[in-house]
């Protein structure tokens, strides 16, 4: 593949999902086949990708072999793909969990949507065409197609669930759509001022005609800071997340739960660091009062605050983990905003070790629902004796979590916090370290309450009969759902031991860039 | 000094950890599984041993897992003076725990055996990682390791009381450590420009103020909450819902014990005595651990409960190690660091004897004990010892670790803190004598007990004799112990 490996990542699930369309309904049993394949190419393109641009720096790929400025007229019309270690670290979990979750939906996806399994393979494969395009492309309105895509099959992707799944999507379509216009208005300003798309044009344009000054540039900025908030669901801008992942398929939840906000991160953190540049992002505007730097990261820390107690009010599996997933958007998206070098690569780090800690609970979680048939904490009586093995995993993901050596999710929060006290931004260290303790307390209710029996939680409200759903016997779990979610947990400690390593990798996409030091 | 890189430290922190396989493979054949146990646990000594002549020496056995885990700090172990005395220590008890342990487990019908076992040996490795742990980040992960491998032994019985217990254990470990030292340990690693090795002889020296070293200190005491001290210490007395070999070798051993190895490793490896001595801020924790050793020798005095009695006596005791190590003088930290082992010795037999009177008698509280000496007098002969050892009087080794500790306030100069231990040891008098003194001089008509009551099964009796004999070995033949607590300290005796 090597020279045109960037463009089979976005291709193999694209052409997958066309495939799936003409032959798949046809013969059903060729779906999971067509995806796991689009996707095992799409993932071995991505590797052969990383590799290259580990040894090159970055990798540039013309689309169509048209050059991005056509010389004379100065108008940009090519589409950019540019891969470095950042994007391509998202792109390796684009496709790494994407193809677990196909893994995973072998049975679950028959027992979810029996009769729509072809066009459900379809959208899921047009989904991660969709993440992976906005994470490789380097064009702006590119990016907005992409992005639509992505949210229009996800949109679907959710509503194929429960009855309360339509509803659920339903608002998710409109908290996007409004989203998505945020971004395109934004990019319309930008195109208006700067006449390229190119996201590397558009900082050239900027500095060369001396455009920070503009007020139609930092009015383009927030939208788009507006429009990838509310698709990430930084809060406030959240409420749409919670109900649409609880009530999709447990694929779709596993799918779009590490994934979805984890791109508009990323995508955030390209428009701050490629178009506008740093020293846009993190200087204090002229005439306004308030630092944003300062302003986002308050944010943040309110973020990571309201997500974890939300968090601990719920008493439902699904329910719970999104809001630790708002929490943790507020950890991303502050560590991006602090405006140092050690932030910004915490944030970059907690994607990749976010997404999996998420797909590691949200496998548990949709083993656990399969098996006992409901995910309320209640139903979790005794489940360390009757699945050892998953409830091992699910251990793994919640320590996580919570931050415990030697996981990932320890390593971020070592990043971000030491990030966050050379910033001097002490609520957002404390913020952190409440979450971290919000987390212990929420996944230590469950620990107890699955290694106590019955008898003893019985203080405890059960909502219904815990032996409605007997598990005889240990661990009976398919394969098909027991393996990825071993991969995901196993993992979680390999990031976490080899963090210094891909910390490497981020710092090296970082280094030429200025960043700041903050005004406390 | 000479660096030895070898995987020795490894094997006999993993030694346990391997052990768990089998153990839990051959759940089903208590002989087999008890086994391997012992197997691992003659292992992991014979091990150690190997390398107590290096350490000796005056050498350091190296091993690195993973060059850098985060910018300049290895995921590293470092087997020194310090961390050869307590895996001695610990390692030893193990061996005579588990023998306890199969006993009491048996004697008493308690459940879950493999399971017992199987977390067991986890903890003992995880206490072997922290007592190797060459850097602050990987002292860190074995000591959360720790914390949650010991939460299915505290919480062993399954039933109301030892959930109750569980919570309280994790709340008080869990929060104490993520919001203190982890904050703590990371701003460390910023003001060293990070290095967080313990062998410089202190990391943070000269880069932090007196401000900031107090409130450092003050977060890493209060964070390694396994040390007890007040007022994060009511984790210890509800942990005491566990079995008594739990409570024996985790609570009076290995975990509190990593409580103090960590705050000795915070003043001896991260600031540095020393540097300390250059500000007037370690005072600060010694009089928060005074504090602690009056007012738990107090409580102990009320409580009727004996395994609660003898968890108040081993905060008070670990609050001992505490002060001694923050008086920097050179009597004071020889002095904590014996008394890791002193008290060790002492604790755990009392604690074994405690065991063993509820496996033979069924009975918990001291005010049942009356008379006891005379159905049970070899339990309640090693009993009298492990009460003098930890009283700190002749003949058992509790004397030496004292007689160094007051060297200690002397020579640091502080008369009251010297009040404090005399004080203390006249209440640790006072709620341990009576229990012997009742046992056994009471009238035939006052005696609890009828005669048909006999010892516990051999295999509990035999190690809390060993235990007690080991606690009066050690007043006689303190010398290997003295070397080790001098490599660090860097007197020669």
């Amino acid at each position: 593949m090597g020279e045109q490996a960037p463009i089979v990542i976005v291709l193999a699930p694209l052409f997958g999902a066309l495939l799936i369309a003409f032959v798949g309904i046809r013969f059903k049993a060729l779906c999971l086949p067509v995806t796991l394949g689009a996707l095992s190419l799409s993932l071995a393109a991505t590797v052969e990708t990383f590799r290259t641009v580990l040894a090159r720096g970055e990798f540039v790929y013309l689309l169509g072999g048209w050059k991005r400025l056509q010389e004379g007229d100065g108008i940009s019309i090519g589409i950019e793909y540019r891969v470095d270690t950042i994007s391509g670290l998202v792109l390796l979990v684009i496709a790494a969990v994407s193809l677990l979750v196909a893994i995973y939906s072998r049975t679950r996806v028959v027992a979810d949507t029996p009769d729509r399994v072809p066009y459900y393979y379809m959208l899921y494969l047009l989904l991660v065409a969709g993440l992976a395009g906005m994470t490789i492309t380097n064009d702006a309105f590119n990016l907005y197609v992409l992005l639509e895509i992505s949210s229009l099959t996800s949109y679907a992707l959710i509503a194929v669930g429960s009855r309360r799944a339509v509803l659920s999507a339903f608002n998710y379509v409109i908290m996007g759509t409004i989203g998505a216009s945020f971004y395109l208005l934004g990019i319309g300003y930008l195109y208006i001022k700067t006449g390229v798309l190119n996201m590397q044009d558009i900082h050239a344009v900027i500095i060369a005609n001396d455009l920070a000054e503009s007020p139609s540039i930092r009015v383009a900025s927030v939208l788009i800071l507006m429009g990838v908030w509310i698709k990430m669901a930084f809060f406030p801008l959240h409420a749409w997340l919670p109900n649409a992942y609880s009530y999709s398929p447990t694929t779709t939840g596993a799918l779009m739960a590490p994934l979805v906000t984890k791109v508009m991160i990323y995508i955030m953190i390209r428009m701050m660091v490629t178009v506008f540049g740093l020293d846009y992002s993190f200087r204090a505007t002229p005439g306004m009062p308030l630092h944003w730097s300062n302003l986002v990261v308050t944010l943040s820390s309110i973020a990571i605050v309201a997500g974890s107690v939300m968090a601990l009010s719920r008493r439902d599996l699904k329910k719970m983990l999104t809001y630790i997933i708002i929490a943790e958007v507020g950890y991303m998206v502050g560590g991006a905003w602090l405006a140092n070098e050690k932030g910004m690569t915490g944030a970059v780090y907690h994607i990749v070790s976010d997404a999996f800690m998420t797909l590691c609970l949200f496998l548990a979680v949709g083993v656990i629902i399969a098996r006992t048939g409901q995910s309320r904490i209640e139903g979790m009586n005794g489940l360390f004796k009757k699945m050892p093995l998953t409830m091992a995993a699910f251990t793994i993901g919640a320590l996580s979590m919570i931050g415990l050596p030697p996981t990932c999710g320890f390593f971020s929060k070592w990043y971000l916090v030491g990030a966050g006290i050379e910033a001097g931004q002490w609520h957002y260290v404390g913020a952190l370290l409440f979450s971290s303790l919000m987390n212990a307390v929420i996944f230590f209710r469950i620990f107890e309450m699955a290694y106590f029996p019955k008898e003893v939680n019985e203080a405890e409200p059960a909502c219904f009969d815990p032996d409605a759903h007997p598990l005889e016997t240990l661990e009976k779990t398919p394969s098909s759902m027991a393996i990825p979610l071993w991969i995901s947990a196993v993992t979680l400690i390999v990031l976490g031991v080899f963090n210094y390593t891909i910390v490497q990798w981020i710092a090296s996409a970082l280094q030429s860039l200025n960043f700041f030091p903050a005004a406390g | 000094m000479e660096t030895i890189t070898s995987p020795i430290p490894l094997f006999a922190c993993l030694a346990s950890l391997l052990a768990v396989i089998p153990i839990v493979a051959f759940g089903k054949n208590p002989n087999l599984r008890e086994s391997f146990t012992f197997s691992a646990g003659f292992a992991k000594l014979t091990l150690v041993l190997l390398m107590l002549p290096w350490v000796l020496d005056g050498k350091i056995v190296e091993f690195t897992f993973v060059d850098e885990i985060v910018k300049g700090v290895p995921l590293q172990f470092r087997v020194d003076g310090l961390g050869m005395l307590f895996t001695l220590v610990a390692s030893t008890l193990w061996i005579l725990t588990s023998l306890y342990a199969i006993g009491y487990m048996r004697g008493a019908h308690e459940g879950s055996q493999t399971r017992f076992f199987a977390f067991f040996a986890v903890s003992l490795s995880a206490t072997l990682g922290v007592a190797f742990a060459a850097n602050l980040l990987t002292m860190y992960l074995f000591y959360e390791m720790l914390s949650l491998a010991t939460f299915p032994l505290v919480t062993h019985h399954q039933d109301r009381e030892a959930r109750t217990g569980g919570r309280t254990y994790l709340t008080y470990l869990l929060s104490t450590s993520i919001g203190f030292v982890l904050p703590a340990m990371i701003y460390c690693y910023w003001k060293s420009g990070g290095n967080m090795d313990f062998s410089t002889g202190g990391f943070l020296a000269e880069k932090v103020g007196p401000t900031e070293s107090l409130v450092l200190l003050l977060l890493f005491v209060f964070g390694f909450a396994k040390s007890g001290v007040m007022p994060f210490h009511s984790w210890l007395p509800n942990a005491m819902v566990a079995p008594t070999p739990v409570s024996a070798l985790l609570h009076a051993v290995a975990v509190v014990k990593v409580g103090v190895f960590c705050i000795i490793r915070v003043f001896t490896g991260v600031f540095g005595t020393d540097f300390l001595k250059t500000m007037d801020v370690a005072v600060v924790i010694s009089w928060i651990a005074g504090f602690t050793v009056i007012v738990s020798s107090l409580i102990a005095l009320t409580q009727d409960n004996l395994k609660r009695r003898l968890a108040f006596s081993t905060i008070g005791q670990l609050s001992y190690i505490v002060l001694g190590v923050s008086l920097l003088s050179t009597f004071g930290v020889t002095g904590s660091i014996l008394h890791i082992a002193m008290h060790a010795c002492g604790k755990i037999t009392l604690f074994f004897c405690a065991g063993a009177i509820y496996v033979a008698a069924h009975k918990k509280y001291i005010s049942e004990l009356v008379g006891i000496g005379r159905v049970m007098p070899v339990t309640m002969s090693a009993f009298f010892i492990g009460s003098l050892s930890v009283i700190g009087l002749p003949v058992t080794g509790g004397l030496i670790s004292k007689f160094y500790l007051v060297m200690g306030t002397m020579q640091a100069g502080h008369m009251g803190l010297l009040a404090v231990f005399l004080v203390s040891s006249i209440l640790n008098a006072a709620y341990f004598l009576p229990i012997v003194y009742k046992a056994f001089l009471c009238r035939p008509e006052e005696s609890q007990f009828e005669p048909g009551i006999k010892e516990a099964p051999l295999a509990c009796v035999v190690p809390l004799c060993i235990t007690s004999i080991m606690s009066v070995l050690l007043f006689f033949f303190p010398g290997i112990l003295l070397d080790l607590a001098s490599l660090i300290t860097g007197v020669g005796n």
